[in-house]
């Protein structure tokens, strides 16, 4: 017995090992790397000549927490996950509700097209958007015509940018979001609604106290990750507004990362950017789980 | 009636939510097939008038999209081949194989599912320089021929092999790779089609990378040709939504006959430990 | 499909990524052009590749504003092309990155290029410690394009020729009847403008040695204050490129009637003006804060050259000859509005018999280029950046100037380090 389990100890290894050398290769490595230039000053320099870089220490840090710049783009990013994640869920757990209420008819219908902008490429549908927005031409603002709202020029005013961006993103995001309320909602027991039925409880009682408490868990995991995905915006202001915005109103943390790395080639700087993001997320993560863990006691 | 209006009700919402939802698309192939120029109008039209090709075939002869066409359809097809070979090899290792470490590592690497993908690419890109990757389409593919959430979603579904059938085959025998190829992977089917639709759809729609590291148009995937293409003719209308069409279709279609499949795996996806 | 067939696939692909460089030509020069002139410089190509029948040249267009991020990341990765046009003030930032062939040798065995018929200025800016690195190919400066009919109805003709002048002229230009309009449009997400009026009331922009930043000086901060006046006027419109929509059709509706750009908009004002204000339109060279017309304008331009990672400079630098060429210059001007940098095909009818080229003539008579330093293009983004605060009103202009010197002293502090390692050794 001995010698299967280490012939299979050998396999196990050799099977994981590929996939374990490319993630160790070319996500975690570059990781740490990441943090060994964030306390350097690497920059365009130092690419002509190895020799001109110098380690900083915390500068690069202590910069960007005195940059007016990152502070509006973590603003930018904080007000679109506030109130883009929400407003996704809200959606979503809508979406959820009504395709799996027994009166539907054509279910499968509703969750395909509710599903269907999740498929779509972002770079696509944010160009399609652009023009969806635009003051005069834009069908966004004619469909407001028609309730007599006077045309906004959304991706112009710094007002209101972000917020048109939000609602792409909810748009685009709320079929996923939709697809695991189902799964949860699919795994609450039938017999808590029928007794509950039987007692007389009304459909919102239903809901208050069976629905919304059973998919706890599954609230959980969703704001995790819907929170995580959208401090990582970036191709919507890149496309929509071309990095930054009016104003930089929605120049986001990733968008100003890739502007001082990629165009400034402030290399040392921008990995300091990208690890504040990091922490910051972590951060969010945590507390988020620990709030869980609160409630659930 | 009394009891049916709340369906009527509901059916009415969900109408509405799928017109809302839908719009976008519709208007997007819509003006895809309209003249210069139609498009530019208040109210904004949704009808072609006529209906043409003309922006078409200005992206296939002027512009050649069939290039960046090409160029997703080949890294889409190299990064889904090789990362469903590594993802399915790791992860019925980490499900049905036992070997010192094996739990620790798996939450390492559950853990680092937290670090944004942004943290690693500069530095990432400074790699490939030194390793001459830059501009080809290596580049693409060498950092996505694995993924944490590919041996998550495989070792999720490999956990419901039977023990008992994997020892079976030890005791007859059968080396463990042989176990690997011949017991284990049709069993895997379902989820390698899964997880094969996720990781083409993603690296079709990948944006941030392929324009970080590709940086001639000869190599440029859809995305990043649609952006480029959004920079100099942004006041075509008409030819950018040919343009979205042409890079969304392909996935549109995919998802369209896969989506149960697709569907089930996300909810597989989200259920916990 | 068999496990076996996806894994030949995945060879098969894989294989076909590692060559890598996909149908191209391995024996073509590769030539990157940007915005307009990347869409001509094809079409200018024509006569050159029936003359060099076994030479190929690819054309690669980049919009351009991305042109310098792709460029640097391209040279960084590697994966540069032979030749490329770059804005002049890019240079000193591809010399730090060792990327650009030194051209003097090249030039010294040259019939086509003389340094003589170059716009002086303009030739100075492809200088960086005493050696060539680039050929001008066009030339750029800033005049003032405006509604000839609308400034005869505020009695402002002939164009101002001071500032004190081109103010009030703006200020009857703005209450003309027929709606609301604005004097002049000055896209807040523009270096150029704020710029120039510094360098016209004499600020240095950075200290001599282009180690620290001098935006507080006297003059940088008077020019700054006229700056920040118009738009306190509301006799420009407080918006950036991004939201002002189509120019062209605004200023044909005389929403403003004064603009200060370059000339490749005079051959854009020619395509895209609707026929109504085709008539109505000239330049004028900007005017200047006290009696010196005309004011101070950008040497601006850009450059061809050669990067040092090409394996086919001696074709490159038939490329960079041929466009040099009086001739081809005058075409390229005929195609794209791009004003040659050579001063020999000025005679021609073309350029010579222009009322609108005149102004630029006159301009180019007295331009002065922009601090050489490789963080010039981040400087200027962080100018109006900036500026755009003072324009919206969430600091005083002081605060802006204050806070501009120490943004820039921070984006030289490697510069100053550098030089000063060098000086050491």
């Amino acid at each position: 017995m001995r010698g299967l389990h280490r012939g299979e100890a050998r396999a196990g290894w050799l099977l994981a090992a590929p996939a374990l050398l490319v993630i160790a290769a070319f996500f975690l490595l570059p990781v740490v790397a990441g943090f060994a230039l964030s306390v350097t000053d690497f920059d365009i320099y130092a690419i002509g000549d190895p020799e001109l870089v110098r380690f900083v220490g915390g500068a690069n840090y202590r910069t960007l927490l005195s940059e007016p710049l990152f502070w509006k783009a973590l603003k930018n990013t904080l007000y679109f996950v506030l109130l883009g994640v929400p407003a996704t869920m809200g959606v979503a757990l809508a979406a959820a509700l009504g395709v799996t209420a027994g009166v539907t008819r054509l279910k499968p219908i509703f969750r395909t097209i509710y599903f269907a902008p999740v498929v779509t490429t972002l770079v696509a549908v944010a160009v399609v958007w652009r023009y969806l927005y635009h003051p005069r031409f834009g069908l966004i603002n004619g469909v407001l015509g028609l309730a007599g709202v006077d045309p906004i020029a959304w991706l112009a005013d710094p007002r209101w940018a972000m917020p048109a961006i939000v609602l792409l993103a909810v748009w685009k995001n709320f079929g996923y979001t939709m697809i695991i309320f189902v799964a949860g909602l699919q795994a609450i027991p039938e017999q808590l609604y029928e007794a509950a039925r039987l007692d007389g409880a009304s459909a919102w009682q239903r809901f208050r106290y069976i629905t919304l408490p059973g998919l706890a868990p599954t609230t959980t995991f969703v704001a995790v990750i819907t929170v995580i995905g959208y401090f990582q915006l970036f191709a919507e202001p890149y496309v929509m507004t071309s990095g930054g915005g009016p104003v930089n109103a929605t120049l986001s943390v990733v968008l100003y990362m890739f502007k001082e790395g990629f165009r400034w080639w402030d290399i040392g700087y921008a990995a300091a950017v990208a690890f504040v993001l990091f922490w910051i997320v972590l951060a969010v993560t945590l507390l988020q789980t620990a709030l869980r863990r609160r409630a659930e006691r | 009636m009394r009891r049916r209006l709340p369906a009527v009700l509901l059916h009415l919402a969900l109408i509405a939510g799928a017109v809302a939802t839908i719009a976008p698309i519709v208007w997007m192939f819509a003006a895809s097939f309209m003249t210069d120029g139609q498009a530019n109008a208040e109210p904004p039209p949704l009808l072609p008038q006529p209906p043409t090709l003309d922006q078409y075939r200005a992206l296939f002869s002027r512009l050649d999209i069939g290039r960046p066409l090409l160029n997703s359809t080949i890294l889409a097809t190299a990064v889904t081949a090789i990362s469903l070979l590594l993802n399915s090899m790791a992860g019925y290792a980490f499900a049905r194989l036992r070997f010192r470490g094996r739990d620790r590592v798996f939450s390492a690497l559950l853990a680092a599912l937290v670090i944004p993908a942004q943290v690693a690419m500069l530095p990432l890109f400074l790699m490939l320089k030194t390793m001459g990757l830059v501009n080809t389409y290596l580049g693409v593919i060498v950092p996505g021929m694995a993924s944490i959430f590919g041996i998550f979603l495989v070792r999720q579904f490999a956990l419901s092999i039977p023990q008992e059938l994997l020892d079976a085959a030890r005791v007859d025998g059968a080396s463990e790779w042989r176990i690997y190829r011949s017991v284990v992977l049709p069993l895997l089917r379902p989820i390698l089609v899964t997880l094969g639709v996720f990781v083409f759809m993603g690296t079709w729609n990948d944006f941030m990378w392929p324009l970080i590291v590709l940086t001639d148009d000869s190599m440029y995937t859809l995305p990043v040709a649609l952006a480029n293409l959004m920079g100099e003719h942004f006041q075509d209308t008409e030819l950018m939504m040919a343009g979205a069409v042409v890079t969304v279709l392909p996935v549109l279609i995919l998802f369209l006959a896969m989506q149960r499949s697709y569907i089930e795996g996300i909810m597989m996806g989200s259920l916990k430990e | 499909m068999s496990r076996g067939r996806l894994r030949l696939l995945a060879v098969l692909a894989a294989f076909a990524a590692g060559c890598g460089a996909g149908p191209r030509s391995q024996e073509a020069v590769r030539l990157w052009g940007l915005g307009r002139e990347g869409e001509v410089v094809d079409e200018l190509l024509e006569p050159f590749r029936a003359e060099h029948p076994g030479l190929e040249v690819e054309v690669q267009q980049i919009p351009f504003t991305a042109a310098h991020e792709k460029l640097l990341t391209a040279l960084i990765g590697d994966a540069a092309p032979d030749l490329a046009q770059v804005g002049n003030t890019w240079i000193p930032e591809f010399v730090v990155l060792d990327a650009v062939e030194p051209l003097d040798p090249w030039l010294e065995r040259s019939s086509v290029i003389r340094r003589e018929d170059y716009f002086g200025g303009v030739w100075e800016t492809n200088i960086v410690d005493g050696r060539l690195y680039g050929v001008p190919w066009y030339v750029d400066t800033r005049v003032v394009f405006y509604r000839t009919d609308l400034l005869a109805a505020a009695g402002c003709e002939p164009f101002p020729r001071t500032w004190q002048g081109w103010l009030e002229c703006m200020r009857r230009v703005k209450a003309l009847p027929g709606g609301e309009r604005f004097a002049i449009l000055l896209p807040t997400d523009e270096w150029a403008q704020p710029v120039v009026l510094g360098l016209q009331q004499g600020a240095t922009l950075l200290t001599e040695d282009g180690s620290r930043a001098a935006f507080s000086s006297p003059e940088f901060a008077r020019a700054f204050d006229f700056y920040l006046q118009i738009f306190d006027e509301r006799l420009a419109p407080a918006l950036s490129t991004a939201q002002i929509g189509n120019v062209y059709q605004q200023f044909a509706e005389g929403r403003f009637a004064m603009y200060i750009t370059g000339p490749w908009n005079m051959g854009e004002f020619r395509r895209r003006l609707p026929a109504s204000a085709l008539a109505v339109w000239g330049t004028a060279p900007l005017p200047a804060p006290g009696d010196d017309w005309p004011g101070v304008s950008l040497a601006g331009g850009a450059s061809l050259v050669i990067f040092k990672s090409s394996a086919r400079k001696a074709a490159a630098w038939q490329v960079v000859e041929y466009l040099s060429r009086p001739e081809v210059q005058l075409e390229f001007y005929r195609l794209s509005g791009d004003l040659p940098a050579r001063v020999s095909p000025w005679s021609d009818p073309l350029l010579a018999d222009d009322p609108q080229v005149a102004a630029f003539f006159t301009q180019l008579g007295r331009v002065q280029p922009m601090p050489r330093v490789a963080e010039w293009e981040q400087i200027a983004t962080r100018i109006f950046e900036r500026a755009e605060e003072a324009i919206q009103g969430s600091a005083t202009n002081q605060q802006v100037l204050a806070g501009l010197d120490r943004d820039v002293d921070r984006f030289l502090a490697k510069r100053r380090w550098v030089r000063a390692r060098a000086e050491g050794s």
